[in-house]
C-alpha cells in the first residue's frame, strides 16, 4: 500500500533580512523546515510536535499547497500540494486553530451551506455528514448564531465539522485545541478519537497539549529545528529517553541511621540496596520525603520494601512516566 | 469518494455556469452581509460618485482656463475622460477589493482561502466583492453617455462597437493593473502607495489626452505599460483624427490585443507572487 502522505527531503527556507547599523541589512537564509521525511498510511492518527518555531506548521502548510518547498518533494493522495492545489482541496480537509474557514457574519449554519457550494457535496451526503457532526458535536445550540459570537470552542467545533463536510480523505489539524477550555477539549478529542476509530480518514495534527496525543495518537513524529527527532509510538519515545516512574514516599520520620538523613547522598548510602536502575531523585529539606526515579525494568515493589525495613511509611505513590517531561528534555538538547 | 463526487459535478455541469456556481454563492452571501448595514452601504455609494466626479471636475476647470488641451478641444477631450473613467470604475468594481488581500496576507487569513478548492484569485475577489463601488460604475456610464452625445462623432454600429470593446478591454486593462498592484504585497506588505501609484496614477493619466504631457512619462506609461490605448488611441479613431504622435489611425482598434498583453503580464506576476507567499507564524 502506498502512503497517504509522503515526504522526501522536504525543505522550507525564509529569507530573514536584519538590520546591520544604520542602512545596512543583511539578508541570510533560515531553514524553518529542513529535509523531513515522513510517510502516513491510510487511517494513521498521527501527532506532529515540537516546539515553537520547529517547522510544525510549516509542513503542514506545504502539504495543504499553502506554501512552496524550497527543496525536496511532498505527495498527499498522491497530488502535488502546489501544482495540484484545487483537486487536493477537494480530497483533505484542513483547521487552522488561528484561521477561520467560516463566514465571519453569517450564522454557522449559512456558512455550512456555503461551504457545501464550495466543495460541490450533494446536498443528501452533505446532510448527513453534517447530523453526524451535530450529534457528536453538539452543534445544535449554537448553530443559528453568526460566527463572530461563537466562543472559541464553539467556533473550533464549526471548524472541525466545516473541514470534514466534504468527507476527505486526510485531516490536517494545526493545533485544534489551543485556548479551549476543558469541556471543549474533551468533546474536540473525542470526536476526533471517533474520526480515527472509523479507520478511512488519515489525521495528522500537531498540538503543544500532549494530552492530545495521548489520547489520540498512536504515532508520534517530533521535530526540532526543522529536522525529526523521534518517529515512533509513545512507548518508544519514552524507552528512547529513558523516561522514569517516579516513586513517591512520605515518613513519620527521616530515615535514622545514628543522625538523621535529609541530604541526597546519605538517603542513597543509607538504603545502600536501592536495587538496579533505581536513583534517588530528591529529599525534602525535613528528610521526610524522598524521590526515587525508576528506569524501565526497576523493581518498585523491593524498593518499597527496602525503604520500609529502615523507616516507617506513611504513604506512598508511583507517578507513570510524563511524556511533557521527556518532550521538554528533546527540547532542550 | 473523490472520483464519485467528480462524477457527480460533470453530471450537472451543463457549461460555464455550474463552474462558477461556487463564487456565485459566496458572493450573494458577502453582498447579504454588506446590505444589512443599509446607512453605511448608501452613505459610500454616494461617496464613491462623488469622488469620481471630483476626478472629472479637474477636466472641466483644466478647461476652463483654456479652450484647447494638447490640440483637442474640450468636447473631444471630454470623450477620452469619460471612457478612461468608466474603463477604471469597472475594472475597480471587479477586482478592486484585492487591496483588502495585505490585510489578508499580513494576518495569515490566505492559507484559509488556499486550502479550498476555488482559485485563489476569483475567491478574493468574489468573496469580498464590494458593492458599493456600484456608484461609480453608474456614474461612468452616464457621464460615458453624455460626452459621446458631446463628441464630435459621426455614431455607426462600428463607432459604438468601439467604444464597446475599448471599454471591455480597458476594464480588462485596469483590472490587470490592479491585480498587479496588489501582488506586490506578497514581497512588500506595505506597498498601497507604489501600487496606486500605477492604478490611480494610470487612471488620472488616461483622463487627459497624451499629447499634454512630456516625452519621458509619455514613453513610459502611455507606450511602456500600454496607457495610450485605454482611451486616447480609440478615441482618436472615433474621432478620424491623425495621431499628432504619427501613428496610423487603425491603431484605436488594438485596445483588445494590449489588454490581452497586460492581462497575461498580471496572471505571470500573480502566480509568482502566490509562489511567494510566507504565511505567517503557527
Amino acid at each position: 500500500m502506498t502512503a497517504v502522505i509522503e515526504a522526501h527531503e522536504l525543505r522550507k527556507e525564509f529569507t530573514v533580512t536584519e538590520k546591520a547599523g544604520r542602512f545596512r541589512r543583511t539578508r541570510r537564509a533560515v531553514a524553518a523546515v529542513d529535509g523531513i521525511d515522513l510517510a502516513v498510511d491510510r487511517g494513521e492518527m498521527v501527532g506532529y510536535i515540537g516546539p515553537n518555531g520547529a517547522g510544525k506548521s510549516t509542513t503542514l502548510k506545504m502539504m495543504t499547497g499553502v506554501l512552496t518547498p524550497t527543496g525536496g518533494s511532498v505527495s498527499v493522495c498522491g497530488l502535488r500540494p502546489v501544482a495540484d492545489r484545487t483537486r487536493l482541496a477537494l480530497r483533505i480537509g484542513v483547521v487552522f486553530g488561528q484561521r477561520s474557514q467560516l463566514w465571519w457574519d453569517l450564522p454557522l449554519r449559512d456558512s455550512f451551506e456555503l461551504l457545501r457550494h464550495v466543495y460541490r457535496v450533494p446536498a443528501v451526503e452533505h446532510a448527513e455528514r453534517l447530523r453526524e457532526c451535530r450529534s457528536l458535536l453538539g452543534l445544535d445550540e449554537f448553530e443559528a448564531t453568526p460566527v463572530r459570537q461563537l466562543s472559541l470552542g464553539q467556533r473550533m467545533r464549526g471548524e472541525i465539522t466545516a473541514a470534514l463536510l466534504h468527507r476527505p480523505d486526510v485531516l490536517f489539524l494545526d493545533e485544534p485545541t489551543i485556548g479551549l477550555d476543558v469541556v471543549s477539549k474533551q468533546a474536540v478529542r473525542a470526536f476526533l478519537a471517533a474520526i480515527g476509530a472509523a479507520g478511512d480518514t488519515t489525521l495528522m495534527l500537531t498540538t503543544h497539549d500532549l494530552a492530545d496525543i495521548e489520547r489520540l495518537c498512536p504515532r508520534l513524529v517530533v521535530i526540532d529545528h526543522g529536522h525529526v527527532v523521534h518517529d515512533g509510538s509513545l512507548a518508544e519515545l519514552h524507552a528512547r529517553y529513558q523516561s522514569r516512574r517516579r516513586v513517591l514516599v512520605d515518613l513519620d520520620e527521616p530515615i535514622d541511621s545514628g543522625e538523621r538523613l535529609s541530604d541526597i547522598d546519605q538517603v542513597r548510602a543509607a538504603i545502600v540496596d536501592v536495587g538496579p536502575g533505581v536513583t534517588v531523585e530528591h529529599v525534602s529539606p525535613d528528610g521526610r520525603r524522598l524521590e526515587f526515579g525508576l528506569r524501565d525494568g526497576a523493581n518498585a515493589g523491593a524498593l518499597v520494601a527496602r525503604i520500609a525495613a529502615v523507616a516507617s511509611l506513611r504513604d506512598l505513590s508511583v507517578i507513570e512516566p510524563d511524556i511533557e517531561d521527556v518532550v521538554a528534555r528533546i527540547y532542550q538538547d | 469518494m473523490a472520483d464519485s463526487a467528480d462524477f457527480v459535478v460533470a453530471c450537472r455541469v451543463g457549461g460555464g455556469g455550474e463552474r462558477f456556481r461556487p463564487y456565485r454563492m459566496v458572493m450573494k452571501a458577502q453582498l447579504r452581509a454588506q446590505l444589512s448595514y443599509r446607512a453605511s452601504f448608501s452613505i459610500e455609494v454616494v461617496g464613491g460618485m462623488i469622488m469620481t466626479g471630483l476626478d472629472l471636475a479637474t477636466v472641466l476647470v483644466v478647461f476652463n482656463v483654456t479652450s484647447v488641451l494638447g490640440g483637442f478641444s474640450f468636447r473631444d477631450a471630454f470623450l477620452m475622460s469619460a471612457v478612461a473613467n468608466l474603463s477604471f470604475a469597472a475594472g475597480d468594481q471587479l477586482v478592486g477589493s484585492i487591496d483588502d488581500m495585505r490585510v489578508q496576507i499580513r494576518t495569515g487569513q490566505l492559507d484559509a482561502l488556499l486550502v479550498r478548492p476555488l482559485g485563489l484569485l476569483r475567491q478574493l475577489v468574489s468573496t469580498d466583492f464590494e458593492l458599493r463601488r456600484i456608484g461609480r460604475v453608474v456614474q461612468g456610464i452616464v457621464v460615458l453617455a453624455i460626452a459621446a452625445g458631446l463628441a464630435h462623432v459621426a455614431w455607426s454600429p462600428a463607432t459604438l462597437a468601439l467604444v464597446a470593446l475599448t471599454v471591455i478591454a480597458g476594464t480588462a486593462f485596469f483590472a490587470a493593473f490592479l491585480v498587479m498592484a496588489g501582488t506586490v504585497s506578497f514581497w512588500w506588505i506595505d506597498s498601497t502607495e507604489f501600487g496606486a501609484g500605477f492604478t490611480y496614477g494610470g487612471r488620472n493619466f488616461t483622463l487627459y489626452p497624451m499629447t499634454v504631457y512630456g516625452q519621458v512619462f509619455r514613453y513610459l506609461f502611455a507606450y511602456g505599460l500600454g496607457f495610450a490605448f485605454v482611451a486616447y488611441y480609440p478615441v482618436l479613431t472615433l474621432l478620424h483624427r491623425p495621431d499628432p504622435l504619427g501613428l496610423p489611425t487603425w491603431i484605436g482598434w488594438l485596445t483588445p490585443l494590449v489588454s490581452v498583453g497586460v492581462c497575461s503580464v498580471a496572471a505571470y506576476v500573480w502566480r509568482t507572487g502566490v509562489r511567494h507567499y510566507r504565511s505567517t507564524g503557527s
